[in-house]
């Protein structure tokens, strides 16, 4: 009997080791380039990723392209610190700081859509219609009397930063309304946050894509309650790791400029085009550059670089590296190409 | 609410039924990444263990109670210190162990060391006294008395390696902050679990759960077993 004990003994450790080394092995042994991109939770959760990874590998058999789903305020982090190789979120403002900072190149908006107010459809704030700025007021008086609760992502995502600017626009102070009883904060994803608003038959400001996914899946009942407006336009851009900043490791620059090439690229922009159309009947998000080429909604064309462009550029000259490319691709619809590339020689 | 719960073990029958091919790979993934903590936290715990219980030195009642200590670490305090050395900007990242395997199975080691030390040295001392008088007795020398006493703890000590396999495979926050849950590279199943449930694919996460139990049940039930025979 012992000899039996002893023999299972030494199998159960011959396997131990077995997949111990599978693993290892598993890491060390592929040549593959390994491309990583943190993203925001309301890309990820789509599923749009997914396709796009396949898509990329299919185009560039060399590289593995890997997606960390964070917000935007912890996915620049991770860039910062150099774990992830570039960048692709939703917020203008901190992606501004990143590039002045001297931590990431070549910015390059690629696509966009509209955040939506969700809300109990027998809305008691009573705030169907209004303007975001409007309707977020009303909430908070509404909060204030007891009939309403807002929901905030309350985690520094690109959607939370939205969030706290239209506040702000509406002349409140967030520091001062998360004290307050009405003013919930989720701290996690979206579709979690958008769970929890729905349990507490609440307000939150969510983006279209996560919205639909998430009605179409039966996770919520909230309906969309306002819906319009250049103040909740949402653009998505895309950022390489200045490769200046991350040389002691090796830089992963030329991935990452793949990736961006074909992120904007006219396939890849009609994935875009067409993620969801089959099961929500529109698109979760639109192409931007496919927006640019057609050229028939200026007056949307303007709001998106109102928001989204830095003096009416997408990534100002000297945050650019060895990407002449890129942007020559781009302006070729715009007259002020060629006095950029003139600029730059 | 019940019907879901209903609809989700069908899905989940369904899911294991039919051999999902990601499933499967997550499922391997798990078992080896924290198959490979378990072999290198035994192959520093046991040792330690040994010395702790065998031996008697000053400062070996810290020793005990430092490790008792850690038995209670939160995981994801561990996560984020390791998280914050093995970062590329980190003391540790020139090894390039963040968001890989090898990365979670030396931080899931460190968690369940003291699982390892504590219930192995435990077991040891129990079986001490006797066997140990005995073997004396019968004229071992000490290494041999060792030996003898070793031997006698073998199923306490099984059962200490056990228990800390279970405590890796189950644990959430040091593979979600050092693995980062890459798909097809560091995702395991507690962080799959984690990510569906937030994607709200709950019938996927109790499909998951459901797995993730039976391998932990299982493995305890064919431990219990062989111990009758």
């Amino acid at each position: 009997m012992r000899t039996k004990l002893f023999v299972i003994i030494i199998v159960v450790i011959i396997i131990l080791i077995g997949w111990g080394s599978y693993t290892y092995f598993n890491t060390k042994m592929t040549t593959k380039q390994l491309l990583i991109v943190s993203t925001t939770t309301s890309l990820y959760e789509t599923g749009l990723l997914d396709i796009l990874k396949v898509e990329f590998e299919k185009q560039h058999p060399s590289i593995n392209v890997s997606f960390i789903s964070q917000g935007t305020g912890l996915a620049i982090q991770t860039a910062m610190r150099r774990d992830a190789d570039m960048i692709l979120v939703h917020d203008p403002v901190r992606e501004l700081k990143f590039l002045q900072d001297g931590y990431g190149v070549n910015r390059k908006v690629v696509a966009y859509n509209f955040f939506v107010i969700a809300g109990p459809s027998s809305d008691p704030a009573n705030v169907k219609g209004l303007s975001p700025t409007e309707a977020f007021t009303k909430i908070k008086e509404a909060g204030e009397a007891n009939f309403a609760i807002w929901v905030s992502r309350g985690d520094d995502s690109g959607t939370h930063a939205k969030e706290k600017r239209i506040w702000k626009s509406a002349g409140f102070d967030t520091t001062e309304l998360r004290t307050m009883s009405w003013y919930l904060e989720a701290g996690t994803g979206m579709t979690a946050t958008l769970r929890l608003t729905d349990e507490k038959n609440a307000y939150t400001l969510v983006d279209l894509g996560s919205y639909l996914n998430n009605y179409a899946n039966e996770n919520i009942k909230l309906g969309i309650i306002v819906d319009a407006g250049k103040d909740i336009l949402n653009v998505y851009s895309a950022i390489a790791n200045n490769p200046k900043k991350t040389e002691v490791y090796g830089s992963n620059f030329d991935a990452s400029m793949k990736f961006i090439e074909f992120l904007v690229s006219d396939g890849v922009q009609q994935i875009f085009a067409d993620f969801g159309k089959d099961k929500f009947s529109k698109p979760l998000f639109n192409p931007y550059i496919k927006l640019l080429e057609r050229g028939n909604n200026q007056e949307l064309i303007d709001w998106i670089q109102d928001l989204a462009y830095y003096d009416g550029i997408e990534c100002p000259l000297h945050y650019r590296y060895e990407a002449d490319d890129l942007y020559q691709v781009i302006h070729k619809e715009l007259i002020i190409a060629p006095i950029i590339l003139d600029f730059q020689n | 609410m019940f019907e879901t719960f209903i609809e989700a073990i069908h899905q989940a029958i369904i899911l294991i039924w039919k051999g999902d091919p990601e499933v499967f790979s997550i499922a391997i993934r798990s078992l080896s990444v924290s198959g490979l903590a378990t072999l290198l936290s035994c192959l520093w715990g046991l040792p330690i263990a040994l010395g702790l219980a065998l031996s008697s030195f000053r400062g070996k009642k810290l020793i005990r109670g430092f490790f008792n200590a850690m038995l209670g670490v939160p995981t994801v305090a561990l996560g984020l210190i390791l998280y914050l050395l093995l970062s590329k900007s980190g003391p540790l990242g020139i090894f390039q162990l963040l968001y890989t395997p090898l990365g979670i199975s030396i931080g899931q080691s460190l968690l369940i060391t003291p699982i390892v030390v504590s219930f192995a040295a435990s077991a040891i001392e129990s079986t001490d006294i006797g066997v140990k008088d005995l073997a004396r007795t019968l004229g071992a020398s000490r290494f041999q008395t060792d030996l003898a006493v070793m031997h006698e703890s073998t199923w306490g000590i099984i059962l200490a390696i056990v228990a800390s396999f279970s405590r890796a495979f189950a644990e959430l926050g040091v593979a979600i902050m050092i693995g980062g849950n890459i798909r097809y590279v560091t995702r395991v199943l507690t962080t799959s679990i984690a990510l569906e449930t937030a994607r709200g694919e709950i019938a996927f996460s109790i499909a998951l759960t459901i797995i993730l139990m039976i391998i932990v049940f299982s493995l305890t039930f064919i431990i219990n077993f062989l111990r009758r025979t």
